[in-house]
Formats: C-alpha cells, structure tokens, sequence
C-alpha cells in the first residue's frame, strides 16, 4: 500500500505543472498580454488541431513512412556494420574513427545538399533519417557487443563454440539493452529527421505543411503540427518500450524473487 | 590414462607462474588440484581446457595429444556462467545445440536429466530465480551434457555459504556414484579435497609446482559424517604440513 504513495504523486506533480502553465498560457492570450496572432491559445490550438485533423494525418503518414523506411534501414545497416566491426579488428580500427568524425558533421547542414543531389522526392528524406539514426544505433550495439562477460565467451569456447555461434549465443542477446536505448532515441530522430528534411523542400508530410502553414502566418495550426510531432515521438517511444519488454522476458524478474 | 599433463610450464611477463606440472587422471577417477589462491591454479585449468597454451610441455587426452585446443573436456568455474536471457533448460541444453543439435530436440533430451539432477520444475524459469546453489547444479548439468569423458571444475562451489555447499557435496557424490564422470576439482578447500576425492596433487611454492600426492583411500560412496572421523582429520594434517612444507 505505501508502495504506491510515490508512483502517484510522481505522476501527479507533472500534471499539476502542466495544467498550471497551460492556464497561464492561456490568462495570457485571453488577457491580451501577448496578440492572439503571435501566440495563440491552449484551446485556439486545439480547434486548429481539430479541424486539420484530415491534412494533419494525410501528412503524417507521409512522415511516419519515410521516418520507418529510414529507421528500418538504419537499424539493418548498423546491424552489418557493427557485426564487422565486432568480428573483425581491422574493420573497427578503420572505422571507428570515422563514425566518430561524421558525427560532428550536422545534419541539418547536409539537409539542403541531399536535397540538390537526390531531389525533391522521398529519397533525400530517408537518406537524412538513416544518417541520424545510423550512428546511435551502431555505438548501442557495439558497446552491447562489448558488454557480453568475457567468462562467457571462455565458456563458449572451452565447448568448442565458433565464433558466430558465440555472436549468435552470447553478444546478440547481451547487447539486447543497449539496441533498444539506441532504438528508443533513433526512434524520436527519426520523426523530427523527417520533419527537417521535409522543411526543405518536397510535396507532402509534415514538414511541409508546417512551411505551408507558417507562411500564411496560421499560428495556430503551427502549433497544431508541432503538438501533433511530439505526440507522434511519444507513441514511438512508448512502442520501443513495449517491444523491449516483449523481446526481453528474462529482464522482468528481479533476483529476489525464487 | 583419461587424461595427462606433461612437464606444462607457462610464464606471464617473464614471471613463471607455474612449473613442470604433470599429473595424470584415471578412467572415472575424482582427482583434486589443492593449493592457494593466486597459486597459478586458474593458469593451469586454462592450459587443460584448451584456452591458452603452456610455453613447454603436453596436454594428452586418451593418449591424444590436444595442448592448445579448445572443446575436448567439459568445463565448469566458481561462476555459474548460466546465460542470464536462457531459461535454465536452454542454458542447460547449450552444448547440445552448440554441436548442431535443434533446440527442441536439445531441450527435451536436456530435461531428461533434470530429476536426477535436482532440477525438476526449474526448466522454464530464467538463472535469477534460481538459488545459487540450484545455478551450480544446473552449471553442473550443462557440463556434463557437453559429453566429454572428461569434467575440469574450477572451484565450482566455493562461492556458496558453508550450509549450501555441504549439502550440495553431499549432491554431488550422489550424482557422481550414478554418471561415473572422470573429474579434475580444482580448489583451495582442504574439506572439499579430502570429502570429494579419490587423490589429491597439492600444488605450492612460486612458481607453482607439484609438492605432493596423496591418496584418499576411503571407500565411496564416502558417509555424511566422514568430514568428522579422526581418519579424515589425519589425512588433513597430512595435508596441512605438506603445504607448510614446500
């Protein structure tokens, strides 16, 4: 009973501070204190958010695709990356460096130069997407590679295991935790890799409309966008979440329990 | 002989940490390599199973001679080492798998054993339900299921409270009577030693070599009461000055 005292209050305090800032929020446009057109209201954003409710969701799909499509290609290509590197020293010696280095290049400023060499179409997008999400993928799983007990792979190998049954046994499913923290923030990457890369140019999605909707000043609906980007991250994150929990049973007991 | 080294010598940076090490194990004999920690036991056990190999010297298995190669006897550590993401059946079956068996037919053929070895109704649960007493019979079960005639263990229990492990002795010299496993112990309890085994080779000195031989000639199975007779604490003397002497 006292157990749940903290579970509820953690979850009430935030939804206080929310419910206050949306108030203020609101006090605030209601009251003039910022012009209605620069700042609209908690519910001016929700009637937005209601009424394009039919474009938002025909963009969003338009999204969410290249935003799978770059994710599930990221995850295979880290995949292939980080099993070389793991199985072979030269490969990771060569290429660590390099992963490191393209990380420091921005994304948002290859974004316009992705769009000159590949166009106005989906390619640019996904291309954007499985750069941003290659690289916190690839790390996860190396590190979980990594982390498998050493003792285990003597143990292996003192059954006479070979090396890909040792990957296949002991480093895939021990790198299991890390695959999915890489997932869960590749994930959210993807989404708003696909947003920016739709800023710049292209015909559908929500980055597209978001530029549609700022350029005729439509406040509102830009927040509408906005709250519908960070509703959508959410969901994905919380589906990781769910997807670890399934793929990882062992990882529910506690060693109390016998 | 099951199995045999010969003249092993291994140095680590120019420290030789054990020297001239030969001794031999009988067709299902329980032989114990007694000595201090940090007495290049573990050195040793590496270079038997395969995982490092000796800078002079043999390491023969049915006359064969397999210095530096790995999976010609079964293997087990003070760690557990059960996968923590297999349930215990799995982990138990690894080896069955390892050797190209499917994994349905490994676990059924795995779950044959489980009764004997007092495992019985911990087949579909993960290693942390488990106590650790159960982890290291089911750690014992995987050894033995890899199938080779012969088991190195390397302070399999040590890492268990006095009341577990007394019991699991008891467990195991009942399991042994029944699979008849050729065993080299290694381990630094004088108890152990003499309650386990057949002999014991007590290893000493820096670098580590072999001082003594002594035969446990008690006939098994051994009584739960043996640890207490005035011939067990004559043979611990014995055991006791040799590794003073050295």
């Amino acid at each position: 009973m006292t157990r749940r005292h903290p579970s509820i209050t953690s979850k009430l305090a935030p939804a206080v501070l929310i419910a206050v800032l949306l108030a203020v929020w609101q006090l605030c446009s209601d009251l003039g204190v910022v012009p209605k057109f620069m700042l609209p209201s908690p519910t001016d954003v929700v009637t937005a958010f209601v009424e394009d409710f039919p474009a938002l969701m025909t963009h969003a799909r338009v999204s969410l695709s290249e935003a799978f499509l770059g994710l599930g290609t990221a995850v295979i290509l880290s995949f292939v990356v980080a099993f070389l590197m793991d199985q072979f020293r030269v490969v990771r010696e060569a290429v660590y460096p390099l992963l490191i280095l393209t990380q420091t290049v921005p994304t948002v400023a290859i974004a316009p130069l992705l769009v000159l060499w590949l166009g106005y179409g989906i390619l640019p997008k996904v291309v954007l997407i499985v750069i941003t999400c290659f690289f916190p993928m690839t790390i996860g799983l190396l590190s979980g590679f990594a982390s498998a007990d050493p003792d285990f792979i003597h143990m292996m190998r003192a059954m006479g295991a070979s090396n890909w049954q040792i990957f296949r046994y002991v480093k895939l499913p021990s790198s299991a935790e890390q695959f999915f923290s890489g997932l869960r923030i590749s994930a959210s990457y993807s989404v708003v890799g696909a947003v920016i890369s739709e800023w710049l140019g292209g015909f559908e999605g929500l980055g597209v409309y978001m530029m549609r909707v700022k350029k005729s000043y439509a406040f509102d609906k830009m927040f509408a966008v906005i709250f519908l980007i960070s509703v959508i991250s959410l969901i994905l994150i919380k589906a990781v979440d769910l997807l670890k929990k399934k793929s990882m049973p062992w990882n529910l007991i506690h060693s109390g329990e016998h | 002989m099951k199995l045999e080294t010969r003249g092993i010598t291994k140095s680590f940076d120019g420290t030789r940490i054990i020297e001239d090490i030969s001794i031999t194990l009988g067709e299902g004999e329980l032989v114990c390599l007694l000595g201090v920690s940090g007495g290049g036991k573990t050195t040793l056990f590496n270079i038997i199973a395969g995982l490092s190999k000796p800078d002079s010297g043999q390491v023969l298995i049915d006359d064969e001679d397999v210095t530096g190669k790995p999976g010609h006897v079964s293997y087990m550590l003070q760690k557990d080492l059960l996968l923590p993401f297999r349930k215990v059946a799995d982990n138990v079956a690894l080896p069955l798998e390892l050797a190209g068996t499917d994994r349905k037919t490994a676990r059924a053929e795995a779950m044959r054993y489980f009764e004997q070895f007092g495992l019985q109704g911990t087949e579909d649960r993960y290693p942390a339900q488990l106590s650790g007493g159960m982890r290291q019979r089911a750690a014992l079960l995987r050894t033995y299921l890899f199938g080779k005639s012969v088991a190195l263990l390397d302070e399999p229990f040590s890492a268990l409270d006095t009341i577990t492990k007394s019991a699991i002795h008891r467990w195991y010299l009942d399991v042994m009577e029944q699979i008849h496993l050729s065993t080299l112990f290694i381990t630094h309890d004088i108890d152990e030693a003499i309650l386990l085994s057949d002999r014991i080779y007590i290893l000493s000195g820096r670098p580590g070599h072999i001082t003594d031989e002594i035969h446990i000639n008690v006939p098994k199975p051994r009584a739960g009461d043996f640890t207490l007779t005035p011939e067990f604490l004559a043979y611990k003397r014995q055991i006791i000055e040799a590794m003073h002497l050295s």
